[in-house]
């Protein structure tokens, strides 16, 4: 009787051969990568190749992960795992266990074939680097929850600028499942309305640092809704993240210190603003008490008490200047007066009388005598002297002269 | 100074450096000046408060079971 079997069970029966194999089940092997895919569940998928032929490859997730860098089409890599069946398919496949870590020179090579494209692209361009706010009231943190670079980022702020509020989106930032992890944790921020994004990490090697450069994470800092700063590494560690950041620090800390300004200089600057009112405000007050002043002066001018005072002023002007002259005029008087009054002294009757001389007037109507005319016999006159007057009649006519 | 409750210090801060350049800059009558004064004032009192009581805030954001984003606030272990 024929033996007819079932797919199930030749593929079974082969699947066996395989498993009991010593040399199969754990097997070093060089190739060339090539059909590289990892699936959302983190398996990844590929072929190993050489010039004669093929094999097909798997990597589980639990694998994948282990590694700092996932190879990529066209690594030539060397891997340890087993090969066996896949009955579904009817396929052999090699399922990797380890993968020897990629060459550096390998990764640089891919560094600079990154740049190079991602630059071609224009995701460096300067020009379209934003600039970070002044004040930032709430930063993003994309790093490690465990890390040391959070913990210093955390201390730089709280000396120069407690004011502002983090919030942290934890992430991996080592190993080949950090990529899409940053990714991740930087769409988790875009619902917290920050206004600045600090993607960092502490030190470490190329291959630690590798999940900054990329290109999906590149991607996403590009297209991020606010300002990127990246600090990831050390001062001499540039990854492609650096250079697609709006803002480059060289280590975890520069970049709190570039996200903030230091609130001792805010409060400098505060109190130098408040010198500036005050010195604009006396400055006005100044002026204004100058301008009051010259309108006040001008004001006295015009009104009618001014106009009073000032014609008082002029009146007393004139009044002194008539003093003056009247005064003038006195002394003249009074000097005149005193040369004439010695010259009446001289016809004073009295001191002719002296001389011996004598007033004649008539005894009835007091007239005095001056001619013999002026009289007749028997008239009674009064004769004065010196010493007084005594009365005589006229006794006869007097030869006229 | 209950308005000043609603200003985050940066828009306080910002009008403070409008109200020093309007009052440096002149021009303003002796009535505004001396209002842009007392208000620059009472703003760059009102900046220095906040910078003395400011106390650095931490917060976390995770996907929480559901697949919805929490925030919680963040202590350092």
């Amino acid at each position: 009787m024929r033996d007819v079997f079932s797919i199930s069970r030749l593929t079974n029966y082969i699947k066996d051969l395989f498993d009991t194999d010593p040399m199969l089940g754990d097997v070093w092997l060089r190739g060339e990568v090539s059909n590289w895919s990892r699936a959302s569940s983190g398996h990844c998928y590929f072929t190993l190749k050489d010039d004669d032929a093929e094999l097909r490859c798997v990597m589980w997730r639990s694998v994948a992960r282990q590694l700092l860098v996932l190879p990529n089409d066209g690594d030539e890599i060397v891997a340890q795992g087993r090969v066996t069946v896949y009955p579904q398919r009817g396929q052999y496949q090699f399922y990797v266990n380890e993968i020897e870590p990629i060459g550096q020179g390998v990764l640089y090579q891919r560094l600079e074939a990154l740049k190079a494209k991602l630059r071609d692209e224009g995701l460096f361009d300067e020009a379209r680097k934003r600039p970070l706010p002044a004040f930032p009231r709430r930063i993003g943190v994309v790093t490690s929850a465990t890390g040391a670079a959070f913990r210093d980022i955390l201390n730089v702020l709280q000396r120069r600028h407690p004011l502002v509020e983090v919030i942290l989106s934890p992430t991996l930032v080592q190993g080949s499942d950090a990529p899409e992890q940053i990714v991740a944790a930087l769409d988790a921020l875009r619902k917290t309305d920050i206004d600045l994004v600090i993607v960092t990490r502490g030190g470490g090697s190329l291959e630690d640092l590798w999940c900054f450069n990329e290109e999906l994470v590149a991607r996403a800092i590009y297209a991020y809704h606010v300002p990127v700063i990246s600090g990831v590494g050390h001062e001499i560690d540039f990854t492609i993240a650096d250079y697609v950041a709006d803002h480059r620090a060289p280590t975890p800390s520069a970049a709190a210190e570039l996200a903030v300004p230091d609130t001792r200089e805010v409060r400098e600057t505060i109190r130098a603003m408040q010198m500036r009112l005050d010195r604009g405000v006396e400055s006005v007050l100044f002026d204004a008490r100058q301008q009051a002043e010259q309108q006040w002066r001008l004001l006295e001018r015009c009104s009618p008490a001014g106009q009073i005072e000032q014609t008082r002023a002029t009146i007393q002007g004139y009044t002194a200047q008539m003093a003056r002259r009247v005064d003038v005029r006195m002394e003249l008087e009074r000097a005149r007066l005193s040369g004439v009054s010695g010259r009446l002294h001289e016809l004073d009757p009295d001191a002719t009388l002296a001389r011996g001389y004598a007033i004649v007037s008539r005894a009835d109507d007091g007239r005095l005598v001056r001619s013999p005319a002026e009289v007749s016999a028997n008239d009674v006159v009064h004769i004065t002297v010196e010493g007084g007057t005594f009365a005589a009649n006229v006794d006869a006519d007097i030869e006229n002269d | 100074m209950s308005e000043e409750q609603e200003f985050s210090f940066e828009e306080a801060y910002a009008e403070l450096e409008q109200v020093v350049e309007a009052l440096e800059a002149g021009g303003a009558t002796l009535d505004e000046t001396l209002s842009l004064y007392e208000r620059g004032v009472k703003l760059a009192s009102y900046c220095e408060s906040v910078l003395e009581q400011a106390e650095l805030r931490v917060q976390m954001v995770q996907q929480n079971e559901d697949g919805e984003l929490d925030l919680t606030d963040f202590q350092m272990s």
